[in-house]
């Protein structure tokens, strides 16, 4: 206790039950940390191992073969993946308009003691589970698809040919109409939250030399936004992609290239989910590897999703849940 | 004569602002109504989007009320064609599940999260953007790597099974919750502990997590609710299980399972418990998120 040297902060002993040196804390923090990436590593190690078998016995070009029938050893996905795409689509086509023009109507035309009040409303229909979206559609919205909307759309739009074949109800259309339902409050509570963060200072600016309202909203406070709301449709779409439930209520799940949008089909989500109970051997490992391509879109679409949304700079707790 | 004189020299300059005048009107016009118009699609767009989302909340308060009764609530579920019988089974899955998922996820998630809040180089950097991406990862890929990791080992879908998978999709929004809320703490009331001479791991369990505690209470509890209503994980892992089970090591049935299994049956009597368990799940999430904005905002005003 001769010395002089003045000791580092923290590293004086001290009484107390919580003395635990700094060195300790922050081991403690960096070894969880450890835990989360050795967990990430071994989600996606353990799935590629498993697919292997399917890739050495099938080669890699069985992921775009277009038959898919386990008794005779065809196990191609470019239905599911065709299937997957195309659902995702009839989302995006309705939930990109009409998600923009509700977050508009949030964030600026709806009258400002409603604003509030209903922004909560959105964010808490977002944690809706998707299965009830499902339940909903293969009960409630499919009769309804299959008496009013198909043959009005066929009657409509029959001559485009997109619309050949019966009112089934369940099909592609109605897996994309479910999703664009169950999208809609998480794309629309991303977007308001970008579109209130566009300085007011421009939209004064706009309005004092002149421009209308919309010309407020079209040039300025969506430019403004662009990037966000970008990464919000493109979180939408990740989450359309790998929806499982909902989509396998209402696809009517058939292992065929849809010719039709009223075609019942199948998603690589809803293959798994309904041959998983029986498959075994190859079949098994053909499904981690529909898994895997599954996986590796979910990823590429949410790491684009999420560096578009962060270079807006923002995302607190709730829009980080909401996702 | 001289009216004539007057109006026919027709003053360049007047004539040229009269113009002038006219186009800026028409255009003002053009544009109001151009304006008025695609403001009055967005309010029909705003109409489009409330119809189905209330449409789906009406119609599981519709359907599912008729379903609750003593039964459905203390009873296990009953083949169909048998009257009675209940969602006793799934309740007890779906909270056995949600509780083992919740204890594991919490402290890795909160901790993961002060090693965010505390840390600014690439790796941190690295896991944060990880725990973003894994938020967004597709819930069945994960229900398979539950599968790999303990089913295809134990040989057999147990209810642990399920909250593993579970807790994989709740660790990541717990962690970036935690990490937000961690860093809202002012950095002074850091220092100021510091300077008193306080380690950082007291700092934190002191001052900076009990002052971020409504962000993480917030967090946690969305977390949760998500957890619960996941389907596609617990179809691969738990399997469903039509007895009382509190044993976690053994296949169990949840919530989301009867609501998936049930619906596709044509059974009237089957499809109305779906209903019933849709109501009391999203009675369930809905409580979790409200509360979690009620229990922030108190704790929020208590701190003031």
């Amino acid at each position: 206790m001769t010395t002089t040297e003045t000791p580092r902060l923290g590293t004086a002993k001290r009484g107390g039950r919580l003395a635990v040196p700094n060195g300790a804390y922050r081991g403690l923090l960096a070894a969880v940390a450890v835990i989360f990436v050795g967990l990430v590593l071994w989600f996606v190690i353990s799935i590629i191992v498993q697919a292997k078998p399917a890739f050495s016995t099938l080669g890699f070009s069985w992921i775009v073969q277009k038959t898919w029938d386990p008794t005779h050893h065809k196990y191609g996905l470019l239905p599911f993946i065709l299937g997957t795409i195309e659902t995702t689509a009839i989302a995006l086509v309705l939930a990109v308009p009409i998600g923009l023009g509700t977050a508009l109507a949030l964030a600026y035309l709806v009258p400002h003691r409603l604003r509030a009040s209903l922004g909560t409303a959105v964010e808490l229909l977002a944690a809706v589970p998707s299965v009830v979206y499902g339940l909903w559609g293969l009960i409630v919205l499919a009769p309804l698809c299959r008496d009013y909307l198909e043959p009005f759309l066929t009657s409509v739009f029959g001559w485009t040919g997109l619309f050949n074949g019966p009112n089934q109800g369940v099909g592609l259309l109605l897996a994309g109409i479910i999703l664009f339902v169950m999208v809609l409050p998480t794309m629309v509570a991303i977007s308001r939250d970008v579109l209130a963060v566009v300085p007011n200072e421009q939209v004064e600016g706009a309005m004092a030399l002149g421009a209308t309202r919309w010309q407020v909203l079209r040039k300025v406070v969506i430019p403004g936004a662009r990037t966000g709301l970008l990464g919000g449709f493109t979180l939408a779409t990740g989450r359309a992609l790998g929806e499982t439930v909902a989509v396998a209520l209402v696809i009517g799940n058939t292992p065929f290239i849809a010719h039709s949008i009223k075609s019942p089909a199948a998603t690589l989500p809803s293959l798994i989910v309904n041959n998983f109970g029986e498959a075994t051997g190859t079949e098994l490992s053909a499904l981690f590897g529909a898994g895997l391509v599954l996986l590796v879109i979910g990823v590429a679409v949410n790491a684009t999703a999420r560096a578009l949304v962060r270079s807006t700079a923002r995302g607190g707790a709730a829009s980080v849940a909401v996702a | 004569m001289t009216t004539l004189t007057f109006e026919a020299p027709a003053d360049p300059i007047l004539e040229r602002r009269r113009q002038i005048q006219g186009v800026a009107q028409a255009s003002l016009n053009r544009r109001k109504t151009y304006s008025k118009i695609a403001i009055g699609v967005c309010w029909a767009f705003l109409a489009v989007a409330i119809v189905p989302l209330v449409g789906v909340v009406a119609y599981v308060l519709i359907k599912g009320l008729p379903a609750w009764n003593a039964d459905f609530f203390t009873q296990v579920t009953e083949p169909e064609g048998i009257p009675g019988g209940g969602v006793w089974n799934a309740i007890v899955g779906t909270a056995v599940i949600g509780a083992i998922a919740t204890a594991a996820a919490v402290p890795i998630g909160l901790l993961c999260g002060l090693f965010l809040a505390e840390s600014d180089g690439r790796i941190a950097g690295a896991i944060r953007f990880t725990a973003d991406v894994m938020t967004g990862v597709p819930s069945i890929t994960i229900g398979i790597f539950g599968y790999i990791a303990i089913v295809s080992h134990t040989k057999q879908f147990s209810g642990l099974a399920g909250a593993f998978a579970i807790g994989i999709i709740m660790l990541p929004v717990i962690m970036r919750a935690g990490e937000t809320a961690i860093r809202g703490v002012p950095f002074h009331l850091n220092e100021a502990a510091l300077a008193l001479g306080a380690r950082r791991a007291t700092v934190a369990r002191r001052v900076v997590v009990p002052a971020a505690m409504p962000g993480i209470i917030t967090g946690v509890l969305l977390a949760v609710a998500r957890g619960l209503g996941e389907t596609a994980p617990l179809l691969l892992t738990i399997f469903g299980n039509q007895y009382l089970q509190w044993n976690p090591t053994k296949p169990m049935e949840a919530l989301p399972l009867v609501i998936y299994n049930n619906s596709s049956q044509p059974y009237a009597d089957l499809i109305q418990v779906a209903w019933g368990a849709a109501l009391l799940l999203v009675v369930v999430v809905l409580a979790l998120s409200i509360g979690s904005r009620v229990l922030a905002a108190v704790l929020q005003r208590e701190k003031r």
